[in-house]
């Protein structure tokens, strides 16, 4: 019986005044981090549909790219829930048994849907590509590339203008099953109506613009990253293209949670007096100047201050990474920090070591684990259909900086 | 051979062919639809009656409760509880629930911290568990069906079944949900749903010495739950939730959470 003594969310759990003897903070570090993955994907597929749908060129070199690491952020998404889950052996009872009442049941089909036109869109992104390798390859590695061409080694021109009109088709429906996708998991903590900082119809838009900034951002990081690393020559041109598209969404982004934190104060409900000792006094420091101040504001202005530079790029989209990391973070944590008795707070200790394995998969390791895992997987797919490949010559690079100078989006 | 056209057309009759019988499992399941729409409050429906005025704090019901439904009973976790209010005379309301009050209140000290009787406006204890809701937010957002209703209003939740995702626990406006230390899977009070469907009386109602606690059909004419909600003046914690809780509170103050 000893063993059993400590209840789940007591470890990490420091109370203050009154709250109901069963209240802890149960959403811990992975549904700060399920969020933000899934809001990874949504930007950078956003990203890589700006080319095929929209026609923008000069994002060309980064567009394969943002589609293989959207797959790649989009396997480990939905991770995060496993590891939290107190018994992630049954997570297949959500398909057994679905009960679409359920936000995060219906978030799983929508999630498996939106898997199959990203898989889609990349196997016919690449299939030239793996039409070559399967013909000129040998021994395995030749027979995966044979196997992945499904059978179909038509590269013939009428073949591939019809796989363009279908990457099109896709890449459009892809659109709004990525609105959705993370819409879904705004809606996920939006529908919880007993934590008054979530519930908000503006949750689902709120999610889907800081996910847009933060998928752009870490296109930017690791695009810049991977060229570099690949000793590439790196056009300007496509990054300065994002950093507009970051500069676009941050506004919108910033207008979006600061709509919600006034609308909060203004109607004064009953729970205004803790949230705003909460939102102004204990996560004060995180919300204002590490979200707002260094995450949104400060890469604003880097970004649209003249003469924009590559470093500047990459260090406002690694300020809005952090930035909307830690608006995840405060979103999550700090909803649950306000007791719904409305008399007292939670505190929430990150575990980072401990013998106990439910309380170590709820830490610090499993947590840099799953962050650091999309990376690994797009150092892998990158092996299988390189993404690096497709990239500006410094000549092209040059015409594309010159068409791009002479319009005004 | 096969054509790209083919294989998409295929593939994708392949997949819509799948999800036809998953979603049939939900889609022609006539109950669950109608739970939401329809209330089953015309069929014997069970309901709890809490006497506030009565309760003295002495947590019997939360220590039987406890050993009935063996939860650990060091663990801090509660299918039911008392809370004490106490409102001194400059106006601040105090609460606590110290160990979910299974030891009792036994001085006039919350948080260690030791009250005049002259500074103390009023004072009383509020009882609380799970509140059976008519529409219950658990049952709605249980990703996998684990949590359900059953037709006599009872909340009940398949242990073998739940993944322990925590969306119930988190969406109870009452806090009356937990994870269970040895199942590792959420719990709550149950109304001792295995003693009532026998006849019997709950453990914390059979444990309190004082006749706050209560439970009947709600609309069974012999039932004393049925003549107290009929005839006083009773009120149900939070009715702003709109989960439709069917625990009701005689002499419920508006300082209570």
């Amino acid at each position: 019986m000893e063993e059993h003594t400590l209840a789940h969310g007591a470890y990490w759990t420091v109370k203050e005044f009154f709250t109901y003897p069963n209240e802890y903070i149960y959403w811990t570090i992975h549904i700060v981090i399920y969020p933000y993955l899934t809001g990874l994907v949504a930007g950078a597929f956003v990203l890589s549909s700006m080319y095929h749908v929209f026609g923008k060129d000069e994002l060309r070199p980064v567009a394969k790219f943002s589609l293989v690491f959207s797959l790649a952020l989009l396997i480990m998404a939905p991770s995060p829930l496993l590891f939290h889950l107190t018994q992630p052996q049954r997570s297949i009872n959500i398909m057994m048994t679905p009960h679409f009442y359920s936000a995060i049941s219906a978030f799983t089909f929508v999630y498996l849907s939106y898997m199959a036109i990203v898989v889609f869109e990349i196997w016919f992104v690449f299939r030239p590509y793996i039409v070559k390798q399967a013909q000129e390859r040998d021994g395995i590695v030749g027979l995966m590339y044979k196997v992945m061409t499904l059978g179909s080694y038509d590269v013939s021109e009428a073949a591939l203008h019809l796989d363009h009109k279908i990457i099109k088709i896709l890449a459009t429906a892809g659109i709004p099953a990525a609105g959705l996708l993370h819409g879904y998991v705004g809606f996920i903590f939006g529908s919880v109506k007993t934590v008054p900082l979530w519930k908000t119809p503006l949750m689902p838009f709120i999610f889907l613009m800081s996910a847009v900034i933060s998928g752009v951002a870490v296109c930017i990081v690791t695009y810049i990253a991977g060229m570099a690393f690949k000793k590439h020559f790196i056009c300007f041109v496509p990054i300065k293209s994002m950093s507009k598209v970051l500069a676009y969404f941050l506004v919108i982004a910033f207008l979006l949670e600061g709509i919600d934190i006034v609308f909060h104060a203004y109607t004064a409900e009953e729970f205004w007096h803790i949230m705003s000792e909460l939102l102004f006094k204990r996560f004060a420091f995180k919300m204002i100047v590490v979200q707002w101040i260094l995450g949104m504001i400060l890469p604003f202005i880097l970004l649209v201050l003249p003469n924009l530079t590559m470093l500047r790029s990459f260090i406002a989209a690694s300020l809005v990474l952090m930035g909307v990391f830690t608006m995840r973070w405060d979103v999550v944590i700090g909803g649950q920090s306000m007791s719904r008795s409305f008399a007292g707070f939670l505190e929430f200790n990150l575990p980072v070591f401990s013998k106990n394995i439910e309380i170590f998969k709820e830490g610090l390791i499993p947590a840099l684990f799953l962050l650091a895992a999309p990376f690994f997987l797009l150092y892998i797919f990158n092996k299988v259909l390189p993404v690096f490949k497709d990239i500006f010559t410094e000549q092209e690079c040059a015409e594309a900086e010159d068409k791009m100078s002479k319009r005004l989006f | 051979m096969v054509t790209r056209r083919d294989f998409i057309k295929a593939g994708l009759l392949t997949v819509a062919g799948m999800t036809i019988p998953i979603s049939a499992l939900e889609i022609f399941k006539p109950e669950a639809l109608a739970s939401l729409v329809e209330s089953f409050s015309k069929k014997k429906r069970w309901a709890f009656v809490v006497d506030t005025t009565k309760c003295v704090g002495c947590g019997m019901c939360a220590k039987a409760c406890k050993l009935e439904n063996e939860i650990p009973f060091e663990a801090e976790v509660q299918r039911t509880w008392v809370e004490r209010y106490i409102q001194t005379k400059d106006g601040e309301v105090i609460i606590d629930s110290p160990r979910g009050a299974r030891y009792g209140f036994t001085s006039n000290d919350p948080y260690g911290k030791e009250l005049k009787d002259e500074e103390v406006a009023k004072e009383f204890f509020v009882p609380k568990l799970c509140n059976q809701c008519e529409k219950p937010s658990c049952v709605q957002v249980c990703p996998a069906g684990a949590t359900y209703k059953m037709e006599d209003g009872v909340v009940l939740v398949d242990r073998s079944w739940c993944i322990g995702c925590g969306y119930c626990v988190t969406n109870c406006p009452y806090f009356a949900r937990f994870f269970n230390p040895v199942t590792n899977t959420a719990d709550k009070c149950t109304f001792c749903y295995h003693r009532i469907t026998k006849g019997k009386q709950t453990a914390c109602i059979d444990a309190c010495a004082f006749g706050v606690r209560k439970i009947g059909y709600l609309h069974d004419p012999n039932s004393e739950v049925f003549k107290i909600v009929s005839t006083q003046r009773v009120a149900v914690l939070k009715p702003e939730y709109g989960n439709e809780p069917h625990v009701f509170y005689i002499g419920l103050d508006h300082i209570v959470k």
